[in-house]
């Protein structure tokens, strides 16, 4: 295995460098899904039949609070991110076990939220518009749910392994899968619940 | 010889669909013919390229030996044969917009009649029509005057169906939750085939009808028999009668837009696409209700497929209907 | 669920199919067990992430495939050879045609060619192997439990039976109860995921594993074509994973996403579908154009004219293939506004595919061509693919579409495309490189008898279709009548099916034949070809190249012949090479078991299986091997045992 040591740990070897521009061409197909989860959405939106309407069961609060957990884990990955660079391996471990945590969080208003939801009697069923909200919000959190596993397995193999290209490069593409769940979740603060509550 | 064999295939009356009998098939038809000409002469092109190429370059004893050339293409053959291709497909364009646009509307030198709305709507493997202005329904057959255009309005009770009389005008889709329309005019009388030409399921296959064309004064004639002779359709019959999966013909003299009003035409519905046609104007939809009364003597409706119906004398010939299953 | 609900009973030919698939899973069992080849087949095949092997394993499912997706063709056209037969009901007519059109586009000519790029692409490019071998393991295995688990839909519980389109409400619970259209729906998934991981892994190798030189204007245009193919898999495919998790959540959960009620919109579903749906008509044929132009340009012994505008009609292709999808329902009433920017963006296609036809006509022209097997299928698709075309541009036209729509026309239409497009280029391609895999030729008498049977009951069977559908007879219908007059061209077109039939038995006799018969072939290019690929011995070696190859131009080999020069004159050191992992197998079967159990909604095992693919997929994650080397005394002797005594 060659090792280009001018380059930082996660893109040290081809083999890094193939999985990171892999990682991305995966995250393009996974905007392609998105998108489509999106326009299903829109078309469905206000097809709610006999059930109730956006505006109707959308609340603020724990949206912003779910909002709010994510953009934060966005950040402190990327702390994570900066501690490997330094070759900080605690720190690193730190920040991400807050990263997971904080997921874990959005994850359990989100369940909360979806409690609520078919608590007023809004379910998968009740109308195109509850088929197409549940759908998208359930693929982003199965997302997130993913990520929690995923990132719980790089965790033991940095304690097991050390930092090296493996898992520093593990790392980095976890790094960008969480901030695309950001990204994601940003787009659905914003056509789903802010223009529901408009 | 291709261009004969064209010409040869237009003047076949066999193929249904170059045998149109009014302007929204003939266009089509025309339509057709003109683009089988463009598409014979591009054939003609290729092939006679492709036969001398093949014929000349051909691996033989005389070029043993012959190390043919490196070519990297050449700018201006490729501009050629890039540009007549757009050239072509820009005529098609206009071609196709033109006639798509026209055999959307009612056909020309029609359009100062007042159309004959029919609503055509399928379930499982039938047809349903309802005249509005007659105030009268017929299943799996449809008559219709010649010289004035008939407004065929579609839906569906079940999966997609796609309504098709291919000598009066090309198909288009009856859906559960949209209305869609299609114009056409018969200029000749006579007896046409229409089908659903979208699968739907087991019984697709007999899924037909007959669309027979008849002067105004015979058709004035039918649907005053209609109204006399047959029997009134009923909510809960009409019910029944959707989840039959096969009938033959059936005629009554009242329609089920009644009280199961068609879906909204064009857009989607947003809150509610059950059928309940909120925000539509739909008055001109439901027959004077005079015409009801007068027509409750015959209350056996004739399901028979073989035997045509006893009230109406027009519709014996060229009975094919497939029998229900 | 009571069992006789389970299998599906009551048809002989389902008896017959239970009973064949049991002798022939026995006859496998006995077969491997008395021969000792167990070892053998989980050691060299089951476990192996070497990209030739997992081509090798694509190509003989897609066989497999073929002939099922075949015998689904035959009955087809036996069934509607007369007016008024009786070997099919309806409804089991409804499942051939269904299973028929998705198993020949999704599972025979995808894997084909996923098979054919898999065994060419890393050697035209002069790589190892592709960028992750193991993904490329997991894909194959994904394909392979979607195609396994779609085709006993036809024992267990019964097929789809809505068409390979699966338009809704038809496909809905309330109109298709049984199991069929779950199937599809989580058959489809499990292989299109497959698909997906195989989309990625050939751009990643194809963009970063070229050898020294080779720019991405000097790749062979069988490599051009598949890149390109794999940019339109990144993005064409998610949206079928969506389109496919809907259908299976209003299948199973009562989800209203395409239901009557509710608010649900059964249009949509058609525009999901064909948004997938058209690209993937593209995944399917442009690779086929990529595999025309070398077999064209080898045996024309001349280098492919118009290098780069076969590059660029191929990119505006793939682009303008997004933008057409609703050609598939101008008749559903969206205006003639709408229809006619539909047309235009159609027929537009019809300029760079143009393009293409008269770059391979100037080819051939001036050149020295010999009409071998792989060439006559290339040959052949020329004039009869311009048929497909041009009828294409006819359907394109949406006025007249209404005519054509749903008839025997578009059936016709589309078979032209697709038999001449994708189904010769496989087999083309497949006689041009079955010497690499294998070290000796396929018989050419045998494979030009098998071809011109193909080629002309090809035109046999499908040319009486247009005017069938002109005459009005509509697809998908399982029975007419002797008044409709469509009987005589029906039993044309089942004259020609039978040749058809032959034709293929020739083609697969011949590779029995020629595996005990043909010579083998000692010089590694047995056709004086022009690509990398050929500069390795036959049967290539695991490692591909001995020293990997520098490149100065397009033809890289071809020049490198023709002037004297090795390609490296580097020596060989020792070559890195992947570890063999049987975990891609068992995610495979993990995943099927998981996709059997979602079928019948059986939702405990269906969480125990899921958890097995989440372990498995652990499990990958945590595992360190790093692969081996290769030490140079291997190399040496292994390319002088291939090569006699050359190197």
């Amino acid at each position: 295995m060659k090792i280009d040591a001018t380059q930082p740990l996660e893109y040290g070897t081809e083999e890094n460098r193939n999985r990171i521009f892999g990682f991305w061409l995966f995250l393009g197909a996974e905007i392609a899904l998105f998108a489509t989860l999106f326009t299903v959405y829109i078309v469905l939106a206000n097809r709610f039949a006999s059930g109730p309407s956006g505006a109707e069961i959308f609340e603020i609060t724990p949206v912003l609070l779910e909002t709010f957990l994510l953009l934060t884990s966005s950040f402190t990955i990327g702390l994570a991110v900066h501690a490997m660079r330094l070759g900080l391996k605690k720190q690193m471990m730190m920040f991400m076990i807050i990263t997971l945590l904080l997921g874990a969080g959005f994850l359990g208003i989100e369940i909360f939220e979806f409690f609520t939801y078919v608590h007023e009697g809004v379910t998968l069923s009740t109308s195109a518009f509850s088929s197409s909200l549940f759908t998208l919000l359930g693929t982003h959190g199965a997302h997130v749910t993913f990520g929690l596993l995923w990132g719980t397995a790089i965790l033991i193999q940095i304690k097991k392994h050390g930092l090296d290209h493996s898992t520093a490069n593990k790392s980095f593409i976890f790094s960008l899968y969480w901030h695309f769940l950001d990204v994601v979740w940003i787009f659905i603060f914003s056509f789903v619940y802010l223009k529901g509550l408009m | 010889m291709l261009l004969s064999f064209t010409l040869l295939l237009s003047g076949c009356s066999s193929l249904t669909v170059l045998n149109p009998k009014g302007p929204a098939a003939r266009t089509l038809s025309d339509t057709i013919i003109f683009s089988i000409l463009v598409m014979v002469g591009i054939l003609a092109v290729v092939y006679t390229l492709y036969i001398v190429i093949l014929t000349k370059y051909r691996a033989k004893k005389s070029n043993e030996g012959y190390e043919p050339p490196h070519e990297e293409g050449n700018k201006w053959l490729e501009i050629l044969w890039t540009a007549i291709p757009i050239l072509i497909v820009v005529v098609l364009s206009v071609v196709t917009v033109k006639t798509t646009v026209a055999v959307e509307k009612v056909p020309a030198g029609y359009e100062d009649q007042k159309p004959l709305v029919i609503y055509a709507s399928s379930s499982n493997w039938k047809w349903h029509f309802s005249y509005p202005e007659e105030g009268i329904e017929t299943v799996n057959y449809v008559n219709i005057p010649t010289n004035r255009p008939i407004e065929f309005r579609l839906y569906s009770f079940g999966p997609i169906t796609s309504f098709w009389i291919p000598q009066l005008h090309g198909q288009k889709y009856a859906m559960s939750d949209m209305l869609t329309k299609l114009n056409m005019v018969a200029e000749e009388p006579g007896s046409m085939l229409g089908r659903n030409a979208n699968f739907s399921g087991e019984g697709f296959a007999h899924m037909e009808f007959e669309t027979l064309a008849m002067t105004p004064t015979e058709y004035d004639k039918w649907v005053k028999d209609v109204k006399e002779t047959a029997p009134e359709l009923k909510e809960d019959e009409f019910n029944k009668l959707l989840k039959t999966e096969h009938v033959g013909r059936m005629t009554f003299s009242s329609n089920h837009l009644e009280f199961s009003p068609p879906p909204a035409e064009g857009h989607h519905h947003g809150g509610d696409a059950n059928g309940n046609m909120e925000g539509m104007d739909h008055n001109e939809l439901h027959p004077d209700p005079a015409t009801t009364e007068e027509s409750e003597f015959d209350n056996v409706p004739n399901v028979d497929p073989n035997k045509p119906d006893p009230d109406s004398s027009l519709d014996e010939s060229s009975n094919h209907q497939h029998e229900g299953h | 669920m009571k069992w006789d609900e389970f299998f599906v009973t009551g048809e002989p030919l389902i008896y017959g199919a239970m009973v064949s698939i049991v002798l022939a899973s026995l006859a496998i069992l006995f077969g491997l067990t008395y021969y000792k080849k167990w070892g053998y087949l989980w050691r060299e095949w089951l476990t192996t992430v070497d990209h030739k092997r997992i081509g090798v394993m694509y190509i003989l499912c897609a066989l497999i495939m073929l002939f099922r997706g075949g015998v689904d063709a035959i009955m087809m056209r036996a069934q509607t050879a007369a007016p008024d037969m009786k070997f099919l009901d309806g409804q089991h007519y409804n499942e051939v045609f269904t299973t028929h059109g998705v198993i020949m586009i999704l599972f025979m000519a995808m894997p084909f060619i996923f098979g054919l790029m898999n065994v060419v692409i890393p050697l035209q490019i002069g790589a190892r192997d592709v960028a992750f071998p193991k993904l490329n393991a997991i894909s194959f295995w994904l394909f392979f439990a979607g195609a396994m688990l779609f085709n006993i839909s036809f024992v267990i519980g019964g097929s789809p039976d809505a068409g390979w389109t699966a338009y809704f409400p038809l496909a809905s619970i309330e109109f298709s109860p049984t199991v069929g259209n779950n199937y599809y729906s989580l058959a489809l998934q499990i292989s299109g995921i497959g698909t997906l991981l195989t989309g990625l892994n050939f751009i990643v190798t194809i963009m970063k594993m070229r050898a020294p030189g080779m720019t991405l204007m000097r790749m062979p245009m069988f490599t051009w074509a598949v890149l390109i193919t794999c940019v339109i898999i990144i993005f064409a495919f998610p949206v079928l994973t969506i389109a496919l998790l809907l259908m299976l959540f209003d299948r199973v959960f009562g989800s209203q996403f395409f239901t009557m009620a509710n608010g649900g919109m059964d249009m949509l579903w058609a525009n999901l579908f064909w948004v997938w749906g058209h690209p993937e008509v593209y995944i399917v044929i442009l690779p086929a154009f990529g595999i025309f132009s070398e077999i064209i340009s080898t045996f024309s012994r001349k280098n492919l004219y118009g290098y780069s505008s076969m590059v660029l009609s191929m990119v505006i292709i793939s682009g303008l293939s997004f933008l057409v999808w609703a050609h598939h329902f101008y008749t559903m009433g969206q205006g003639a506004m709408v229809n006619g920017f539909f047309s235009i963006t159609t027929m537009a296609i019809a300029v760079p595919t143009g393009i293409k036809i008269f770059n391979w006509l100037f080819t051939l022209r001036k050149g020295r061509i010999s009409f071998t097997t792989p060439m006559l299928y290339s040959l052949a698709f020329i004039p009869i693919f311009t048929i497909g075309g041009v009828t294409g541009v006819m359907l394109a036209m949406a006025s007249a579409d209404y005519q054509y729509h749903n008839t025997m026309f578009l059936v016709a239409h589309f078979h032209y495309v697709l038999i001449p497009g994708a189904v010769f280029a496989v087999i083309a391609g497949f006689h041009y490189w079955f010497p690499k895999v294998f070290g000796f030729r396929l018989n050419e008498k045998l494979g030009k008898l098998a071809f011109w049977f193909i080629a002309i009951s090809f035109n046999v069977t499908f040319f009486p279709l247009f005017f069938l559908g002109l005459k009005g007879m509509t697809r998908r219908t399982y029975t007419y009548s002797a008044e409709t007059g469509f009987g005589p061209l029906n039993m044309l077109s089942m004259v020609g099916a039978i040749g058809l039939a032959i034709g293929f038995i020739i083609l697969v006799y011949n590779i029995y034949w020629s595996t005990r018969y043909e010579p083998r072939d000692k010089t590694g290019d047995p056709w004086d070809a022009r690509a990398l690929e050929w500069s390795t011995p036959s049967p290539v070696p695991v490692y591909n190249f001995a020293v990997t190859p520098k490149v100065k131009g397009r033809d890289a080999y071809w020049f490198s012949k023709k002037n004297n020069e090795p390609l490296s004159d580097e020596k060989i050191t020792k070559i890195h090479m992947p570890s063999n992992t049987g975990k891609p197998f068992i995610l495979g079967i993990a995943f099927f078991f998981l996709g059997f159990f979602l079928v019948f909604s059986w939702w405990i095992p269906s969480i125990i299986a899921g958890i097995a693919v989440l372990i498995i997929m652990a499990t990958m994650s945590f595992d360190r091997n790093n692969g081996y080397y290769i030490p140079v005394e291997e190399i040496v002797q292994t390319e002088q045992k291939l090569r006699g005594d050359t190197v």
